[in-house]
């Protein structure tokens, strides 16, 4: 029983850590705005503020959850768990660490599982803005099936630029390549990085590609009519989204679990001071700086006007991702990587 | 680069050329608001011209009888005359196209690009060894002749040519993709030489029956062949002029090309099968096009009829097999390409005030107004029924001849009796240009066309030769369908 | 049971899968809302990548999801949102021509797979050695699928991007403003 027993247990881990995770991101999002714009923040509900992620959960669970009339109900009630449950899948194949015990799986398409898992989150947005029946729930929806669509393609050549140098598909392998090579993929990628951080921050529907939702138009965009858990599920989900994001930036770009100079430094790793740090803790300290990164931006940049958003897309990112693929792979077949 | 991929690459060189100047085309399209209708057809006219040296070089420096590309591209003499073929067609596209673009004032560049991109499609169909090589150019092909049919968004009548050939033609592709499925789970394979050998010790299931049937529909569609016929007369009569002229020469050629490559290549083995399925085809063809276009009064319905039932002919030399029935579809490939060509280009010409010049009318008294036009017509006429000092009735004698050996005596009587027929229906334009008095102000005036002009010219001197001496394009042929049965087993 | 789950788990994954692939195709032709129908689909489309993963073509699968769930089905929808198509009236005229057609139609592609079927029954079974020796490779599934499509089918696969072009081109050129009305807006301008 126990090959069914562990991974159990790590599935119900992640799935609470996550959870928790995306609750308390809320929270510092509303502390690091709050420091950017130079006040407090939340700071009442517990000690500094911090039981108000737990408030908030609670407010939600018992807040009532309205349907409305004309609505397309079976469409409206599949739309947020289509948008939470490939958010979460996507861990599945996450590695958190160099052993077994630290991942779920290690799948050999699992870069490939990330990106088809992650295309099915849209039918949640556009089918909750479609179901709802609200023009501006329909119009959120629309703008952002436009948006999702047209970023994805840029992020999958950025994407494609690492498999080329990684000469695999596989996220373990694809870091344990980054310290066979001794350097990150951040450094010869660094122009990949850009166009996948960039579309992901438009994937995730965050600042400054927030438009789905622009509430000084669309009111709440796709999710104006959702309440109560529903409502959360999109909230978890667009959190959990972001936390993906941000761990495959790490693991293509900045060598998932690896400490900083994983070669340089190996004596110092080595240390009996140091050596007890699991590989966890390096991984998810670059997911929390990804992390931060959205949250800054949220903090400093306006947001895009429509036609601007598909003119970066179209115009600028899927030239620049296409050339970079090609410089790359010139350079891969050039330097006599791995083939 | 290894030398494998290298020699691939000369062997592509002239479908990368083609391929290289559509794209400019498009490019050059663009600027100039788009309105440079004589530097265009330039451009169009060069980058044919370049691919025909090309294939030259390709010709000369590949080494006979080789497979390129995996097995999926061949470069013996039978692809290199449907080559020539087709090069010659797009050669004349821009010539006819020209005049009657500038007239109707449509922008060039993406026309003149689609006539290359559908000729580069034919052009891999040509040499392709491999069922998924011929199929995907069979697609580019047929795509770039869909939008083409559809050019003219201005007239409705091109909306429904465009619109009709689309849903139809992707649905014979469909049914040919389907045949195709199930071919190759029946064989293991989609390459040509490998079914054969698959066939020599397979069991003719069902299954293997009815995708060879479904893979003989689609092919029948593509050459118009009834019952596959429907779709004709609508986009011929609806497609630009110079379109039609093009799909009822390039793609038809095209098809024949595969069909002859895949039906007596790779399922030479089906043989007994198959004959009756295409043997009935090619009868019902030649009588039902010969009889629907006797009633025609549009001079474009009615050479779609025809060119229905020239298919038909032409199926004749594919059903006789032998190294002289594959002869004689080629070269009467060739004599059909130059005359129909030749007869449209007359169409279009004609065709000045919105669609006169399309009804048999508009010939009335056409001798009398311009007797050098009215004569070149004549000429192509008499070509498309037979007739002996012309083209066509060479072409004509060498598929009857290689079917007669074949021993399919009952088809050449259809045929022969069918062709009597239709001399009805060419001659009757004939009668009106020579008989009839055109009243005044009535009937279509020849336009100040000098490209047009040009390209009818040069269909008007192949005609000609090819009818008093057709020995050496004969010979042409001839060397093709020797070797078509040294790379094929 | 648990054990027995897991003992079962290829078939019983498997006709899940076939359940889910039939049931979604009837419901596009069962249901009138178009956008329930395109979701039917989306549920077709996800099964038949699950059988994919069954036959170890995850490749094939990853892209099943990519393209077809990702990309061609959200711009269905997001065309069917558009121009705002809820529920299709019933056409009882277009349902008693279709009947026949739908009946000879459904007959023969019945005819051909139980002919399939009877042939094979007859025949000989698969030989499971013949199978293992095309999937034997021992290089991964998306390897294998990269090098027969640049090695084997290097030319029909560059000729498809030129397929790819001329459908993008002739899009374009059918779906732009005329040119008449481009210069009648210029001059509106």
């Amino acid at each position: 029983m126990t090959y069914l027993v562990i991974p159990l247990v790590k599935i119900v881990v992640i799935l609470l850590v996550l959870i928790l995770g995306a609750a308390y991101l809320t929270f510092f999002e509303r502390k690091i705005l709050a420091y950017i714009q130079i006040r407090l923040g939340p700071n009442r509900v517990g000690p500094k503020g911090w039981l108000q992620a737990i408030a908030d959960a609670l407010k939600l669970f018992v807040k009532e959850d309205l349907t409305p009339a004309r609505s397309e109900k079976f469409v409206f009630l599949l739309a947020p768990v289509l948008i939470i449950v490939p958010a979460l899948l996507v861990f599945a194949v996450i590695p958190f660490g160099p052993s077994d015990i630290w991942r779920l799986t290690d799948i050999n398409v699992a870069l490939l599982f990330v990106l088809g898992v992650s295309s099915v989150g849209i039918y949640g947005i556009i089918l909750g803005g479609w179901s709802s029946n609200n023009k501006y729930s329909l119009m959120g929806g629309l703008r952002s099936a436009a948006q999702l669509i047209s970023y994805e393609v840029p992020m999958g050549f950025a994407v494609v630029t690492v498999v080329v140098m990684a000469g695999s598909l596989s996220l373990v392998r694809i870091v344990e390549v980054q310290r066979e090579l001794g350097v990150w993929f951040f450094l010869p990628g660094i122009v990949a990085l850009f166009v996948y951080f960039v579309c992901g921050v438009a994937e995730t529907n965050r600042n400054p590609f927030d438009l789905p939702e622009a509430e000084s138009e669309l009111v709440g965009g796709f999710h104006t009519e959702y309440s109560g858990m529903k409502w959360a599920f999109f909230f978890l989900g667009e959190y959990a989204n972001m936390i993906v994001i941000s761990a495959m930036a790490t693991v293509l770009f900045f060598g998932g679990w690896l400490p900083p100079f994983p070669n340089l430094l190996a004596p110092l790793w080595a240390l009996p001071a140091v050596a007890w740090v699991p590989p966890p803790f390096w991984f998810l300290l670059k997911v929390a700086a990804f992390i931060f990164l959205y949250m800054w931006f949220r903090g400093t940049f306006p947001r895009y006007r429509f036609d601007q958003l598909m003119r970066l897309g179209w115009k600028v990112l899927l030239p620049v991702s296409l050339a970079n693929l090609m410089v790359v792979a010139l350079g891969v077949l050039i330097l006599g990587g791995r083939s | 680069m290894n030398m494998d991929l290298r020699a691939d690459l000369l062997a592509l060189l002239p479908e990368l050329t083609l391929t290289a100047g559509a794209l400019v085309v498009l490019l050059a399209g663009v600027g100039g608001g788009g309105r440079r209708h004589g530097g265009l057809a330039v451009t169009a006219l060069a980058s044919v011209g370049l691919t025909a040296i090309a294939l030259k070089i390709a010709v000369d420096v590949s080494e006979a009888g080789r497979l390129f590309f995996s097995g999926m591209f061949v470069l013996d003499p039978f692809a290199v005359f449907f080559k020539v073929l087709f090069l010659l067609t797009a050669a004349l596209a821009p010539l006819l196209s020209r005049d009657y673009l500038e007239r109707h004032d449509y922008r060039p560049g993406e026309y003149h690009s689609l006539v290359l991109f559908a000729t580069v499609g034919m052009m891999v169909m040509a040499s392709g060894t491999n069922l998924a090589s011929i199929y995907v150019g069979l697609e580019l092909m047929a795509l770039s002749t869909y939008v083409l049919a559809g050019y003219f968004r201005r007239e409705v009548k091109s909306h429904e040519a465009a619109s009709k050939y689309f849903v139809l033609g992707a649905l014979s592709s469909g049914v040919l993709v389907y045949g195709l499925s199930l071919l190759f789970g029946e064989l293991g394979s989609l390459d040509l030489a490998a079914m054969a050998a698959a066939l020599g010790g397979a069991e003719r299931t069902p299954t293997l029956l009815t995708g060879m049937a479904l893979l003989a529909c689609g092919f029948l569609f593509k050459v118009a062949a009834v019952p596959f016929h429907m779709w004709t007369p609508d986009v011929y009569e609806g497609a630009p002029t110079p379109i039609t002229a093009f799909l009822s020469v390039g793609p038809k050629a095209a098809a024949f090309a595969i069909f002859l490559r895949v039906f007596l290549g790779g399922l030479e083995g089906l043989t007994p099968y198959w004959v009756w399925l295409v043997g009935g085809s090619a009868a019902l063809t030649m009588i039902w096009g010969n009889l629907a276009a006797l009633t025609q009064d549009n001079v474009k319905r009615m050479l779609a009829y025809s060119s229905i039932a020239h298919a038909g002919y032409a199926l004749l030399g594919l059903l006789a097999g032998s190294e002289l029935g594959v002869q004689s579809v080629l070269f009467y490939m060739l004599v059909y390409l130059v005359s129909n060509l030749g007869a449209f280009g007359f169409v279009i010409l004609l065709e000045s005030r919105g669609y006169a010049g399309e009804t048999v009318a508009d010939y009335a008294g056409l001798a009398r107004r311009q007797p050098l036009a009215a004569f070149g017509m004549l000429v192509f006429l008499l070509s498309l029924g037979g007739i002996p000092p012309t083209a066509g009735f060479m072409g004509k004698l060498y598929v009857f001849a290689a079917a007669v050996n074949a021993g399919f005596v009952w088809l050449v009587v259809v045929a022969v009796v069918m062709s009597a027929v239709s001399l009805y229906y060419y001659l009757r334009i004939a009668m009106q240009m020579y008989l009839r008095e055109g009243q005044e102000g009535e009937g279509a005036e020849v336009l100040a066309a000098p490209w047009t002009a040009r390209a009818i010219g040069v269909c008007g001197v192949f005609v000609g030769i090819i009818g008093v001496y057709p020995a050496p394009f004969a010979a042409a042929a001839r060397t093709t369908a020797a070797l078509i049965g040294v790379t094929l087993p | 049971m648990l054990d027995w789950l897991v003992a079962h788990v290829v078939p019983i994954v498997f006709y899940t899968a076939a359940v889910l692939v039939v049931a979604g195709a009837i419901g596009v032709i069962w249901f009138r809302n178009p956008i329930h129908a395109a979701l039917s689909l989306l549920a077709t489309f996800l099964a038949v990548a699950g059988l994919f993963v069954l036959q170890h073509a995850e490749f094939i699968a990853a892209v099943q999801i990519v393209v077809y769930a990702g990309g061609v089905m959200v711009l269905f929808l997001f065309v069917m949102m558009l121009v705002n198509v809820r529920t299709l009236p019933r056409e009882y005229q277009y349902v008693r021509s279709l009947l026949p057609a739908a009946v000879v139609t459904g007959g023969f592609l019945a005819a051909v797979v139980a002919a399939g079927l009877f042939a094979r029954s007859y025949l000989a079974a698969a030989d499971p050695a013949a199978l293992t020796a095309v999937e034997g490779q021992t290089m991964g599934n998306t390897e294998a699928v990269g090098w027969v499509l640049y090695r084997d089918f290097l030319l029909p696969f560059e000729v498809v991007s030129l397929v790819l072009l001329v459908a993008m081109l002739g899009a374009i050129v059918m779906g732009r403003k005329d040119r008449r009305e481009e210069d009648a807006g210029e001059e509106a301008r």
